[in-house]
């Protein structure tokens, strides 16, 4: 008796961890299948295409890619010093009793869902942008920002992790030999997590590529390429959110499909690359 | 002399840099949480959890639809997905152990964790929507079990690797089948940190948007049909902030107060757990 409920346990077991296998290779071929349409129609000219126009039945991504590659790289460039200086001001320059609550806090922040950030955006950024540099304020600049607030804690949080993960006695050595908090930083805990550090970077990125209601809020989803950053844009993951519950062609669908698969892709090699060219040996992280 | 000034000088200069980022960056995500919390404050009322939403303008509007709605939607995913999760997050800690197949399984699981959670939605929407020919909160709750799936599998690797293997081969030793050393023994070893792993797979699935978008849709009444399209929480949230009607958008804050605080507490209860079980 107990050996077929023993069986049972492990076949059962191993066939749901299988099926998560299967989800995978499910959610691939049915994009694949489901953007075939477009891809037949277009070619290699829908991501070079710049016009987008479902009343004439013309969909060229550029300006999405365009708009989720410059939104992403906005976010980056302003949160990775950031998270760079949190995290050593957490790990190496913070007093004790300070590094726990302001750590944890951080960490919390990071559970905040991203619709939440986009709405801060809304209401709260998009008149500082409109402001400060005129226009409507919705424009890929805000993205870029609001994008970047949303990276900085988990970036922060990993950043500080790999940080850590520097071994005392080496820091201390250092310390010996008269170096300053900068030199033992830069001598010691930068090289030693390199690794750790650029991989969460790399991860982050991943995820604010496909992140979607931070940027939905404040994007505009305006399918032009404008070198203007305080114009309206949009992103793939953008143009998904607005348009999905609107396309009324098999061809408008087809070509939403072939956006998805795109942005999967996309960040399925980002992530990948994080994952087992630079967090190979510690799994750090989520 | 005039070397050593110049590093001391440096190490100052970077160390006011890094202090005065952090700053930026901590003020900057205490600015979100005041704005959170002050006008979710100012916006929530009893009508809130009582009445379901009206047109703009009206008095008695409150999100009780999306507030049934995001508990029906989330808890049918949490039923699925959390013994499905911990099934083969067993598989994996118990039976595959190093061999091949359960470390793709964990890669794979990895990646799907960041993977942008609006494809999972696109995918639902191929797959149930449109052959079933209408939105549905069951196909949100697919989009959400499928989210949840990998972070409760991964949890739950990790936490029963972290049992001795000496406990099980005790209990093998008094000739237990596997079966029954994984369920008294290991389970109840690695219970807390199965426990945190939940509450945070949950949270964070609580807190989904875009793959709602286009699965469970929205309803601005008291839907309680799973097969019928179902208002959520965050849908709603990005319904009534993108408005122009000021008590939407008030309505808005509620839902986003009364959302982050339920997050922030699962978040929050999940740490506790796990220093328990330190502590001890």
């Amino acid at each position: 008796m107990s050996l077929v409920i023993d069986k049972l346990f492990t076949h059962t077991s191993k066939f749901v961890a299988l099926t998560i296998l299967l989800i995978v290779a499910a959610v691939f071929t049915v994009l694949v299948q489901h953007s075939l349409e477009s891809i037949e129609a277009f070619g290699f000219s829908f991501v070079t295409q710049t016009k987008w126009a479902p009343n004439l039945e013309k969909f060229g991504a550029l300006p999405a890619i365009y708009g989720s590659v410059v939104s992403t790289f906005l976010a980056m460039l302003l949160a990775v010093p950031l998270a760079i200086g949190v995290a050593i001001f957490l790990s190496e320059l913070a007093p004790q009793r300070l590094k726990a609550p302001v750590g944890v806090s951080i960490e919390l922040l990071a559970a905040i869902p991203s619709v939440i950030y986009g709405m801060w955006g809304l209401f709260y950024f998009v008149p500082i942008i409109r402001d400060i540099f005129g226009g409507i304020g919705i424009s890929m600049l805000t993205a870029g920002i609001v994008l970047s607030i949303m990276i900085l804690p988990f970036m922060a949080a990993v950043t500080r992790d790999a940080m850590n993960t520097t071994p005392d006695i080496l820091k201390e050595s250092a310390y010996a030999l008269g170096g300053t908090k900068w030199d033992v930083i830069k001598d010691i805990v930068i090289p030693y997590a390199k690794a750790g550090i650029i991989g969460s970077f790399i991860l982050a990125l991943g995820r604010a590529i496909g992140e979607t209601m931070a940027v939905t809020f404040v994007m505009g989803n305006v399918h032009k390429i404008s070198l203007d950053l305080t114009a309206p844009a949009t992103s793939i993951p953008v143009t998904l959110a607005n348009e999905f519950t609107e396309a009324d062609t098999d061809i408008y669908y087809s070509s939403l499909f072939e956006l998805s698969l795109l942005l999967l892709v996309i960040s399925f090699t980002i992530i990948s690359v994080a994952k087992f060219y630079f967090l190979r040996r510690k799994r750090v992280g989520a | 002399m005039t070397h050593t000034h110049k590093r001391i000088l440096i190490n100052k200069l970077v160390m006011t840099l890094s202090t005065l980022s952090a700053m930026i960056g901590i003020s900057f995500l205490f600015w979100i949480l005041y704005i959170l919390v002050s006008n979710g404050v100012d916006a929530l009322s009893w009508a809130i959890f009582t009445e379901e939403g009206a047109p703009p303008g009206y008095e008695d509007s409150g999100l009780k639809h999306a507030l049934i709605g995001q508990l029906m939607i989330v808890g049918v995913a949490t039923l699925v997905g959390v013994p499905l999760g911990i099934l083969a997050g067993t598989y994996l800690s118990e039976y595959g152990q190093k061999s091949k197949l359960a470390e793709t399984i964990r890669d794979i699981s990895d990646i799907m964790m960041s993977a942008p959670s609006i494809v999972i939605g696109a995918f639902v929407y191929a797959v149930v929507v449109a052959p079933m020919g209408h939105f549905s909160g069951w196909a949100g709750s697919i989009a959400l079990t499928i989210i949840m799936l990998p972070i409760i599998l991964r949890t739950t690797d990790d936490m029963l690797q972290l049992v001795p293997s000496t406990l099980r081969e005790a209990a093998f030793a008094l000739g237990a089948p596997k079966y029954k050393v994984i369920i008294q023994v290991v389970y109840r070893g690695a219970k807390a940190g199965i426990l945190t792993g939940i509450l945070l797979g949950v949270a964070r699935v609580a807190g989904e948007t875009a793959p709602l978008l286009f699965t469970s849709f929205n309803d601005n009444f008291l839907n309680t049909d799973m097969m019928e399209p179902m208002a959520s929480l965050t849908v709603t949230m990005y319904n009534y902030a993108t408005s122009p009607y000021e008590d939407w958008q008030k309505l808005g804050w509620a839902a986003a107060f009364i959302l982050s605080m339920f997050i922030l507490s699962l978040n929050i209860l999940g740490r506790l757990f796990i220093m328990k079980k330190k502590g001890r």
